[in-house]
């Protein structure tokens, strides 16, 4: 398919169009984090089983964070042109019009936020500070200024866990700041390991990046730290959340990983740690979210 | 070296079984044993998540031997401490003394052959109390026949020990290929011998 196809072609079959616009929802990212959210709002131990709350926790949480992501999308459809690791994505090829993104994007972030302010006011203006934080502030404003603003994407990905827990108990308490401060200390894993991998693109794209700005040895420093910071938090929460024995001491071995490997990272950097380090990091955090589930059911 | 699809899912059973054990195969037990299953057990997990994560070339670190160390000491202290209450102490002080080491003459040059002594002395003692202890017992009605398992995942872990080390000094007993296939199925098998040793026995 020509970049020209949507203007040329504009009458695309509808299952194309849903294809092609699911893939800029970023399906797993968006999951990741939904799944974030529930564990979230379990961790709340309030009655987990409510049908119609979980379904409207699930769905308002993925339409904000959907149309979040469609509105980064929109936006840096120009950088994410010039860059390899982006540059198939259907934005960069012209594929669907820029209008279109923009008025899904928008669209579906209003429902989501709308549908969240109609469960519960607080849990709606968390999901909100989420979409904030990730479109306003990380992508339009801070994104192509300084490399600090991945610490905002990482706030703005810390939200969902934060408002599912805000919706189980309609307030904000400690252990839900916890948990949130472990999805933004455990992010710099993604986002560091992903600019030190794609240097050049994000050079070639004008974006500044923690490697660019420090250098990699502080960029593996900045890793490493935040990933021990990260399992500290999450232990910290589980010891709050009441967490079975058991299931800390799971924790605390999975923390141990963790932590050999940042060890590894900061004092015998290679490639390949520091790819171990991206994938455990992930696994752990999947392994976390799993034991608060557990913990409940 | 990739690994298989089968290497995966065993490496991925081994993880899950650890965890387990780690969660809740443990509860119940004394202080020292809880801690020094979870350690045994811990090492497992994460060192078969790593070479789920990473590949077989994971064992060709030179760290491996000293963690290595680690999973048969901290299993025996455990099982010294629940069965050998006369030895609980001076088993501390072996492990203790021994894995220190280990590392020590696996971290810093030493001359000869004191480093395989070393490590031919703490695995050999470790190694034969984990095969020998949960097998005596069991045989002499102090415990379920079952517990013997853990006897037997001690020996298995002691030939795939035997397999690594003796790779690791250029005198492989197979080749290396053979061992990087043997390793998953070999660390499952330990691992469940060990669960199921504890939960039946």
């Amino acid at each position: 398919m020509s970049v020209q196809s949507s203007i040329t072609n504009p009458q695309l079959p509808i299952t194309t169009k849903l294809a092609m616009f699911w893939s800029l929802t970023k399906p797993s990212q968006s999951g990741l984090l939904l799944a974030t959210g529930l564990a979230g709002y379990m961790s709340a131990r309030c009655p987990v089983f409510n049908i119609s709350t979980i379904l409207g926790l699930s769905i308002s949480l993925f339409l904000a964070i959907a149309g979040s992501t469609l509105l980064n999308m929109w936006w840096d459809r120009d950088i994410d042109a010039k860059m390899g690791r982006t540059q198939k994505r259907v934005t960069s090829k012209g594929l669907v019009s820029d209008r279109e993104v923009l008025i899904v994007g928008v669209l579906i972030s209003l429902i989501g936020i709308g549908w969240a302010l109609a469960m519960d006011w607080l849990y709606g203006i968390v999901v909100f500070a989420g979409w904030f934080f990730d479109v306003v502030v990380y992508s339009m404003w801070l994104k192509r200024r300084t490399c600090w603003s991945i610490v905002w994407g990482g706030i703005s990905g810390a939200m969902p866990i934060l408002a599912g827990r805000v919706l189980g108990l309609e307030s904000i308490d400690w252990i839900g700041l916890m948990l949130a401060l472990g999805i933004l200390l455990w992010i710099p894993t993604h986002t560091l390991t992903f600019s030190m991998k794609f240097q050049k693109d994000y050079a070639d794209a004008g974006v500044p990046t923690f490697p660019s700005t420090y250098g990699l040895d502080i960029t593996r420093f900045t890793i490493a730290f935040s990933s021990v910071l990260a399992a500290a938090a999450m232990i910290a929460a589980g010891v709050g959340i009441g967490m079975d024995w058991g299931f800390l001491r799971l924790l605390g071995v999975l923390s141990m990983g963790l932590f050999m490997l940042a060890a590894a990272m900061t004092f015998k950097p290679t490639e390949r740690v520091n790819f171990g380090l991206f994938k455990y990091a992930s696994v752990y955090m999947l392994a976390a979210m799993i034991l608060v589930v557990l913990e409940v059911i | 070296m990739k690994l298989s699809s089968l290497a995966r899912i065993l490496l991925l059973l081994t993880v899950l079984l650890a965890s387990y054990q780690v969660s809740a195969g443990i509860d119940g037990f004394d202080t020292l044993p809880i801690i020094a299953y979870t350690i045994a057990f811990g090492v497992i997990l994460v060192a078969a998540l790593l070479i789920f994560i990473l590949g077989m070339e994971v064992l060709d670190s030179p760290i491996v031997v000293i963690v290595s160390t680690i999973i048969p000491l901290s299993l025996a202290v455990g099982l010294v401490w629940q069965h050998l209450a006369s030895w609980r102490t001076s088993y501390l002080v072996f492990a203790i003394i021994g894995f220190l080491a280990v590392t020590l003459t696996r971290s810093i040059p030493t001359p000869g052959k004191i480093p395989t002594i070393v490590l031919a002395i703490t695995h050999g003692i470790a190694g034969m109390t984990i095969f020998l202890l949960p097998i005596i017992i069991a045989v002499q009605g102090q415990i379920k026949p079952l517990y013997s398992l853990v006897g037997i995942g001690g020996a298995l872990i002691g030939v795939g020990g035997l397999l690594l080390s003796f790779l690791k000094t250029g005198k492989p007993i197979l080749s290396r290929e053979t061992i990087m296939k043997l390793f998953p199925i070999l660390l499952l098998l330990t691992t469940a011998l060990f669960v199921a040793g504890f939960k039946f026995g």
